[in-house]
């Protein structure tokens, strides 16, 4: 295993597509919630603790080899907004193609096959970290990173936040970041012994209705 | 990176010629350049030059997402269903350069849906004379500048008017009203780019975007042949 | 393990379905379980052969509208409270139509005995058969601590309508902590798997903006229907709060945000009337 390839995996120029996707950050940037470095903290908390907790265990349970077709159903479930499933799959499309490239093996390949949609990204983030030689915790890492990365890089754009807060944001959840990344592999581990409802189910209720919002609007700067 | 890779399955790598079923896939045209220099009218125009004699499609890259493809349908240049718009997160050069996985998605799902296609053009929203497309997106691309926006542009040059394959100098009959010294343009561009073409248009002329379609047909000759 | 609640023994917890923990398996606290079952009487109707409940789970049958029976929870006491232990278990069998609501609103209260308080709601419906399960609000009152968990399991040819509404905090006052569960599955597949925690306790940035972003009244109206497998409803906004999303499945949710129960209540029954 190598742990450099975690970098290259998380790198936020690893062209997978999410430079595009906001994270939610644009709705919440017109509804007025997010208006300086403070929102985008607690903004990105919240994610952090829904969907980024999710999206982590899922990451996590790919890499330790669990079904995919499962997991993305699993995936689906815990995503009511079908904005959200359809930018989901499209991100598990576009990381999929980058993946197969960076770390081309028959696994990746068979999931090209069966998703040609595309799958939920979070999936397709553990599958390539197992391609990768990465374990679990690296996957979920990669996951929750992404979960607060990407809002923070969005409203350095949308607010031209001083982008030096907006890191400051990041460096001072790091610690939380741990914490939920200990209990979306611990549920990982679970999924494998028990079954998928042990996945975590996290969800923010404002990311889900603000995503059917944003999906509506004539123009957008980001697809999600 | 392996190009034989794609027989195990869907094509992985986004510069491969060939579709996943073997087909040869349709030719990629990019059109890049300074907002306003007139990238969207020179989509338009080009595609009711060429619609009767190719099929065709466009992606758009505008930073107000669909507003260009809204022109586009306003103008019917061309079905709906052949014109797709992708969001490019507030970075227009991002999305067709840096990270084009928006773009890849989207010329190969308007094959999947409207194809065969010979033919998409990909127009990237409007940025600065940096912007480039990558190749991994754009088999040829071609940037748009226009003599409203300073006769000094070709001379000062960038990677969009030094490197494209074809250059466009749009809005030729307003030269003389914004007092743009078309010889000059004409003849910094020739100097920056050696040998690669140089076209001075005006759509409203008589002519308009004819010299660019024959530039494009002979593109398509070269890539089917 | 003594057993310190002060409730246990009062008019209305009948000794059926109610009873304290066993020593030594979990903290002391009401154990309340109530179970109805919801069958086809063969004359178009529905009977009840099965409807088990008391105390804060006390279920009366109230008059019904044609096929359908219809049962109130009446809850002869207040809860749950920290400590205790609510199921409630409805079962609707082929062809049987079961409404099923709630007298009152369910208030979470802190409790003597330690540990959180639970409420568990199992609900089957079988092939042709519909369940509606509208109860009143949850209310989670300063210093409770309640976990719900709903898990409707659904045949491929089964309705329900379902509704769930949280308060955080009666008029005023801070909420406890409240998390809820929803699980549906439809012909063993997992159509929706989602959880909610909110209140002092909860994960981090529960009440910001990816969250509820201080609205005090959230819901979700979950309708299942088979019709919906090939013609799910478009997804719709309701206000600025509440979104209409059609899910992986044969079923459409409604989430709803709203600064109170009231106002959640209207958004919630504007969805039931949209769905028809």
């Amino acid at each position: 295993m190598t742990h450099a390839a975690l970098l290259v995996l998380a790198d936020g120029r690893f062209p997978a597509g999410g430079h595009a996707h906001s994270g939610g950050a644009e709705a919440a940037v017109k509804a007025g919630r997010i208006s300086c470095a403070a929102d985008l903290e607690d903004f990105c908390r919240g994610r952090l603790h829904t969907a980024g907790l999710v999206a982590g265990a899922l990451a996590a349970a790919a890499a330790l080899g669990l079904d995919p077709r499962e997991l993305d159903a699993a995936a689906d479930a815990r995503t009511p907004s079908p904005a959200l499933r359809l930018a989901a799959r499209r991100l598990g499309r576009q990381l999929l193609r980058a993946a197969r490239a960076s770390w081309p093996c028959p696994e990746l390949d068979g999931i090209a096959r069966s998703f040609p949609k595309g799958a939920h990204q979070p999936v397709v983030l553990g599958l390539a970290a197992r391609a990768a030689g990465l374990g679990p915790a690296e996957a979920a890492y990669c996951a929750l990173y992404e979960s607060v990365s990407g809002p923070a890089t969005a409203t350095v754009r949308l607010l031209s936040l001083d982008p030096f807060d907006a890191t400051g944001v990041l460096a001072r959840l790091a610690p939380e970041l741990d914490a939920v990344a200990r209990t979306a592999v611990d549920a990982a581990g679970r999924a494998a012994a028990e079954g998928l409802q042990a996945l975590p189910a996290a969800s923010g209720p404002l990311l889900e209705i603000m995503a059917e919002a944003h999906a509506s609007w004539p123009a957008r700067l980001f697809a999600s | 990176m392996h190009l034989d890779h794609s027989h195990h399955g869907p094509a992985a790598v986004s510069a491969d010629a060939h579709r996943p079923d073997g087909t040869r896939r349709a030719l990629r045209i990019g059109l890049g350049g300074p907002v306003g220099s007139g990238k969207t009218a020179t989509v338009a125009a080009l595609c009711r030059q060429l619609r009767d004699e190719l099929s065709l499609a466009v992606v758009t890259n505008d930073i107000y997402t669909r507003e260009d493809a809204e022109f586009l349908l306003r103008e019917a240049v061309l079905p709906p269903e052949r014109i797709t718009a992708v969001e490019t997160g507030a970075c227009p050069h991002t999305a067709i350069r840096d990270d084009i996985s928006a773009n890849l998605e989207a010329v190969e799902d308007l094959e999947e849906t409207v194809g065969p296609l010979d033919l998409i053009l990909v127009e990237s929203g409007g940025d600065n004379l940096t912007a480039t497309f990558s190749k991994g997106l754009v088999d040829a691309q071609i940037f748009v500048i226009d003599v409203a926006g300073g006769d000094d542009i070709p001379r000062k040059g960038g990677p969009g008017v030094t490197t494209a394959d074809l250059l466009i100098v749009n809005k030729t009959d307003l030269a003389p009203y914004v007092g743009s010294d078309l010889a000059r343009m004409a003849a910094d561009a020739k100097a920056q780019r050696a040998e690669l073409p140089v076209i001075l248009q005006s759509l409203r002329g008589d002519s308009g975007v004819t010299e660019v379609a024959a530039w494009v047909r002979e593109r398509l000759t070269a890539w089917t042949s | 393990m003594t057993l310190t609640d002060t409730r246990i023994g009062t008019p209305g917890t009948a000794p059926t379905g109610v009873g304290t923990e066993l020593p030594g398996t979990a903290p002391a606290g009401v154990r309340a379980d109530a179970r109805i079952v919801a069958r086809a009487d063969g004359r178009g109707g529905t009977a009840l052969p099965v409807l088990d409940g008391s105390g804060p789970l006390a279920v009366r049958r109230v008059r019904g509208s044609g096929a359908e029976a219809r049962v109130m929870v009446v809850g002869a006491m207040s809860g749950p409270l920290g400590g205790d232990r609510f199921a409630l278990d409805a079962r609707v069998e082929e062809g049987a139509r079961l409404w099923l609501g709630s007298a009152a609103a369910t208030l979470a209260l802190p409790g003597q005995a330690p540990g959180e308080a639970r409420y568990d709601v199992r609900l089957a419906v079988a092939d042709g058969a519909e369940l509606h399960w509208l109860p009143e609000q949850l209310i989670s009152a300063t210093g409770s601590d309640l976990r719900v968990t709903t898990l409707a399991e659904l045949a491929a040819g089964a309705r329900l309508v379902l509704r769930e509404e949280q308060v955080l905090g009666r008029a005023g006052e801070r909420p406890g902590l409240l998390t809820t569960r929803l699980t549906l599955r439809v012909a063993g597949r997992t159509v929706l798997d989602q959880q909610l925690s909110c209140g002092p306790g909860a994960p981090g940035g529960w009440d910001g903006p990816a969250t509820l972003a201080g609205h005090r009244a959230v819901g979700q109206l979950l309708v299942v229907r088979p019709e919906f497998a090939e013609q799910p409803p478009a997804p719709r906004m309701l206000g600025d709060h509440a979104a209409l999303m059609p899910l992986p499945g044969p079923a459409a949710l409604l989430t709803a945000l709203a600064p109170d129960a009231l106002r959640l209540r209207r958004v919630l029954d504007e969805g039931r009337a949209l769905l028809g």
